[in-house]
């Protein structure tokens, strides 16, 4: 499944950059790029979760794992890695 | 069962309920006896009041005109769909937890199918009205200023929205229109009880859930070692009242955050974040480490989230659901541009 498409496509629909030319690249960090709020951040996480039927752990709740669309991928391949799930 | 919260949502089916008869049958339907006094008072009591009615919109809202009720009632599902659908669209909206909305219908079959859908859903069969008002999740403690106008601070919200949903471009920018000022304060003793009520009420973004009486506000308020702070938030369409409160205790090499929480009604403002960043920046000024206590209470996830977003780590925890975050200060986040901060403090 091409989760990254999927990604992509939530961030760019949740965050909004000052102007219809800013595009953000996989290894931004949206979260520097502009103010996000705790809702968003919940949001996403919660996108996380249902799209990918997974659950995060505390210890993986962080900017290390969440700030960038490439740091997002690894997170979710190696948790779906450890789930043993083919898609 | 845990403690009961305190009902903040009253949901009224129309026929039979608020009114005898059925109205699609016959526009000569007669309010019930005391109806319009006991919406009054929980109006009054900030508590607000929706409808989940089976009915034609259009002649139930003018009906509800007729009787000069409408302006109570916010967010009305008035249509032929089911009641838990009605309930839970009510829900979303507000934006409040499913076990703090009472529903009131005459008709045992839409109680029920609103209990098998939502549990926690307070079902009372209309026949008890009269008795609402002696309800003891219907009786809060106090009534503030906030209490009072709270149902025009929702309505004020749905206003903001149309005007978002209106707006085309990016919410930042439409967020800039609003002109929000977000003020920082130290609790005086007029904020005490709006503070207990923000303890009791607050569930999303509430670090601890702890609930302090006016009496245990009131002590910290005075302490040297504490720092008490209330925050509000204000935009051109008028106030939000005061939506945000902190509890600092001041040691010798660090601050702990003790209780953080702010009001759900302001979530999507971005202010939680704010009141973070404020603080952070007063530890660092005193060279201080800053220490927050958090404690998973099963509806607080969006807590636990900030803290962590926003550069805390784990410190310690009991394995109990008791954390002690630490943020080392390095990095804090600035305010965003759209919100004019004022520290009074």
């Amino acid at each position: 499944m091409d989760y990254r498409a999927e990604i992509r496509n939530f961030i760019g629909q949740n965050i909004s950059l000052d102007n219809d030319d800013m595009t953000i690249s996989d290894d931004d960090n949206y979260f520097e790029l502009r103010f996000v709020n705790s809702l968003f951040a919940m949001q996403l996480v919660d996108f996380v979760e249902q799209k990918f039927n997974l659950t995060i752990e505390n210890d993986e709740l962080g900017l290390e794992n969440f700030s960038t669309v490439n740091n997002l991928v690894a997170l979710i391949d190696s948790k779906i890695a450890c789930k043993g799930v083919v898609s | 069962m845990g403690k009961q919260v305190e009902v903040k949502c009253v949901v009224w089916d129309l026929d039979h309920t608020i009114w005898d008869g059925v109205l699609i049958e016959s526009n000569d339907v007669s309010l019930k006896p005391g109806i319009v006094q006991l919406i009054d008072t929980l109006d009054k009591r900030g508590i607000l009041q929706s409808i989940a009615s089976k009915n034609d919109h259009d002649l139930a809202m003018e009906k509800l005109k007729e009787f000069g009720l409408d302006h109570y009632f916010i967010y009305p599902e008035i249509h032929w769909n089911a009641k838990s659908y009605s309930i839970e669209q009510i829900q979303k909206n507000i934006n409040i937890g499913m076990d703090s909305i009472l529903f009131v219908d005459d008709q045992e079959f839409e109680l029920e199918e609103v209990k098998n859908t939502h549990k926690t859903v307070d079902c009372v069969n209309s026949s008890l009205y009269e008795t609402l008002l002696d309800h003891p999740r219907l009786n809060p403690r106090f009534i503030t200023i906030d209490s009072v106008r709270r149902r025009k601070m929702y309505q004020d919200d749905i206003i903001r929205k149309q005007a978002e949903t209106e707006y085309r471009g990016p919410s930042e920018q439409f967020l800039a229109t609003l002109n929000m000022k977000f003020s920082i304060a130290y609790a005086g003793q007029e904020d005490l009880k709006r503070a207990e009520e923000l303890t009791v009420r607050t569930n999303q973004l509430n670090a601890t859930g702890k609930t302090f009486n006016y009496e245990e506000l009131d002590q910290f308020r005075q302490s040297d070692a504490h720092q008490l702070l209330v925050c509000e938030l204000e935009d051109k369409y008028g106030s939000y009242g005061k939506i945000g409160l902190a509890l600092i205790e001041q040691n010798a090499d660090h601050w702990r955050l003790e209780m953080m929480l702010m009001s759900c009604r302001v979530i999507s403002r971005g202010v939680g974040t704010v009141l973070l960043s404020y603080i952070m920046n007063e530890a660092k000024k005193h060279n201080k480490k800053l220490l927050a206590d958090f404690r998973d209470t099963g509806r607080n996830r969006m807590m636990n989230v900030s803290f962590r977003f926003s550069g805390f780590k784990e410190h310690s925890s009991d394995d109990q659901g008791n954390y002690v975050f630490e943020h080392d200060l390095e990095k804090i986040m600035s305010y965003p541009d759209y919100i004019d901060v004022r520290c009074h403090a």
